[in-house]
């Protein structure tokens, strides 16, 4: 410091006030406040998806039953019986099988619908809105909705068809009641529940592309399909992948429309692994089973989290 | 190459016209500079010449062919953009081929092109590269060698300088200009800034309110403005105007000089005002002045080159004068120019 320097120093600290004796008030303080501020979300995971996380892991090495007060130590026990159960096999099968077709469908027709509604037209706003509205639906209301409508007797879809002629003599499906219609079914609930948040996210994602790379490709000679794959899709790639990683996790762990629908049935055809864990741990009393069960959503989960934001981070373009 | 016209073209927007009948003619193998305020249309004007924007009303022809309803891609044009708008996830290579590949040029083709258009520009060793690992100079060779590497018959320019620092700005403006004239296609240009304007057109078209006030050479757009807004856009700093009766009396800055400047025998006008600031910029000397009463409101600026070294300080009065044949006049209602001594 040069002497200039150090008599401005000097004059500066006579003239400061002398440090503080006074604690600073912690919402002045941003560590503090940082940390009071996190404190709520921290407690809140922690009770309740931390400790529950890790009754689970105790429950499914013991053989806790709905109405056992001690908890006994069983090793793995849990683990050998429901490998040897082929319905638990059957309900892992049948999540992928659900998981997988709805978001495919998801995908693709959110991105389509994103893109039809991403252009200028009168009633834009309206549109958008109503296209939001299963997804601010409480999922058990509108998959009792769903119930309603796959009805054996009175189905709107058959009485419908059969007016239009479409179904004729005696076809008549029973939607929740045949095994492979009652897949069909559940998945096209799930599409209805999560094609609305699929759509917006990529619309977002779309809106995020300047309008200036567009007019490129299209002075550039890019017709639609060429535009498409080659500088819209390659460009929400990133943030498609994310309405898919949200999608994969809602849907994998989803109970409530296979509960309303189906119970998992007929023939455990829609059993999935949520909905046989609650069957097996809650309603049939075994919790340390159904405790086993639900752990292998985790493993998946992480899984499927990790591949995707390890794509979402490779992909980003920015 | 290929001629571009447009007729009685007109583009409607809710706020009013952003371009308000245009007749433009530019001829083959012209780079033709679309110059005007912000807002004055000169960007609606290009985008309808691309076929991003549809005309509210009137024709584009391209080639002497009417493309006014043909998408862009079937114009055959290259246009570069402000922005550049390099594809983000493709490398250098990717972006300057996307034309090619788009109007199914062969693979082996492809290649050799991207390299003749990457050596045009000099940036043969960027090819692997991804946009953002560019500088905005490299950026521009990039946009610039993705628009060649078709050989579109116009080349549609929006603004490409204008994210470049003012240094690199100069250089570009340099080899644009070279390139084009080695080329020979036909462009457009659009800018908001004279200087470019001037230093690169064949020919200026001048715009305000989507109408063109003036279409010309450089020389004729500054030294023969066809109106008042011509005359105070084009050139820095502007035309003085001066109320002389029922008409507005132009002279240019770097024509008003100190009395003694002038020959003997020369026509002058005396043009005596007051100094009030001056701003010395090292080649130049710029005088603001005003004038004597009852004009004292008026203000004008004379550009002193340094050869003319006379004192001069502010709050005194100073006889300055313009050659009678440099004086301009302009219809005071209309601004439109008048003829001579009207």
């Amino acid at each position: 410091m040069s002497a200039s320097g150090e008599r401005l120093a000097s004059a500066l600290a006579t003239h400061a006030p002398a440090p503080a004796r006074r604690r600073i008030h912690p919402f002045d303080d941003e560590s503090w406040l940082g940390r009071i501020l996190l404190a709520p979300a921290v407690v809140y995971i922690v009770a309740l998806v931390g400790f529950p996380f890790f009754l689970a892991i105790s429950y499914s090495v013991s053989d806790a039953t709905v109405g056992s007060t001690t908890l006994h130590f069983v090793g793995f026990r849990n683990y050998a019986q429901i490998f040897q159960d082929p319905t638990f096999w059957r309900s892992l099968r049948n999540a992928v099988v659900f998981t997988g077709v709805s978001q495919v469908l998801v995908v693709v027709l959110g991105k389509i619908l994103a893109m039809a509604i991403y252009a200028d037209f009168p009633g834009k706003w309206i549109v958008r809105f109503l296209i939001l509205l299963p997804w601010v639906a409480p999922i058990s209301l509108g998959s009792i909705g769903w119930l309603w409508i796959f009805d054996p007797v009175y189905s709107v879809i058959n009485w419908s068809a059969r007016a239009l002629h479409l179904f004729r003599g005696g076809f008549w499906p029973i939607w929740l009641g045949q095994p492979d219609l009652a897949m069909a079914s559940i998945i096209l609930v799930d599409v209805w529940r999560l094609l609305p948040l699929a759509t917006v996210i990529i619309l977002a994602g779309m809106s995020s592309i300047p309008q200036d790379i567009h007019d490129a490709a299209a002075v550039d000679g890019a017709g639609f399909w060429r535009h498409l794959f080659r500088i819209n899709l390659p460009l929400i790639m990133p943030i498609m992948l994310v309405a898919l990683l949200f999608g994969i996790v809602f849907t994998f762990t989803d109970l409530i429309v296979v509960y309303v629908l189906t119970r998992g049935g007929p023939f455990d055809s829609t059993q999935v692994i949520a909905s046989y864990a609650y069957f097996t741990g809650v309603q049939g009393g075994d919790l340390a089973t159904g405790a086993a069960i639900s752990l292998f959503l985790f493993p998946v989960l992480v899984a499927v989290a990790i591949v995707f934001l390890t794509i979402a981070k490779r992909t980003e373009v920015t | 190459m290929a001629t571009v016209e447009t007729r009685r073209l007109t583009k409607r927007f809710d706020s009013g016209n952003a371009v308000d009948g245009i007749d433009l003619s530019v001829r083959e193998g012209e780079f033709l500079v679309l110059v005007g305020p912000s807002g004055c249309g000169k960007t609606t004007l290009l985008r309808m010449l691309a076929g991003l924007e549809t005309p509210s009303s009137g024709d584009v022809l391209i080639g002497g062919r009417v493309v006014t309803w043909l998408p862009p891609r079937k114009r055959d044009i290259a246009m570069v953009f402000q922005s550049y708008a390099l594809y983000p996830h493709l490398t250098v290579f990717g972006n300057i081929a996307f034309p090619m590949r788009a109007a199914g040029v062969a693979r082996a083709d492809v290649a050799t092109r991207v390299q003749k258009a990457a050596s045009m520009f000099g940036i043969e060793r960027l090819l692997q590269r991804k946009p953002r690992q560019l500088s905005g100079g490299e950026r521009q060779r990039v946009a610039l060698a993705r628009a060649v590497v078709r050989d579109p018959v116009v080349f549609l320019l929006d603004e490409p300088l204008s994210n470049l620092d003012a240094k690199l700005r100069t250089s570009a403006r340099d080899e644009l200009q070279q390139f084009q004239r080695r080329l020979g296609t036909t462009t457009v240009y659009v800018t908001h800034d004279q200087v470019e304007a001037m230093g690169l057109g064949d020919r200026i078209a001048v715009l305000d309110h989507g109408r063109i006030h003036q279409l010309g050479t450089p020389r004729d757009v500054y030294h023969d403005p066809a109106d008042t807004f011509v005359a105070t856009f084009i050139g820095s700093p502007p035309m003085n105007l001066l109320q002389n009766g029922r008409m507005l009396s132009g002279v240019r800055p770097e024509q008003l000089l100190p009395r003694a400047a002038f020959d003997r025998d020369d026509a002058i006008v005396p043009f005596p005002f007051t100094v009030n600031r001056i701003e010395y910029l090292g080649a130049d000397r710029l005088v603001y002045g005003t004038l004597d009463a009852p004009r004292a409101d008026t203000k004008v600026i004379a550009r002193l080159p340094s050869m003319i070294t006379l004192p001069i300080e502010t709050g005194r009065r100073y006889d300055f004068a313009v050659r009678e044949r440099d004086l301009k006049h302009f219809d005071r209602e209309s601004g439109r120019k008048l003829e001579r001594a009207a």
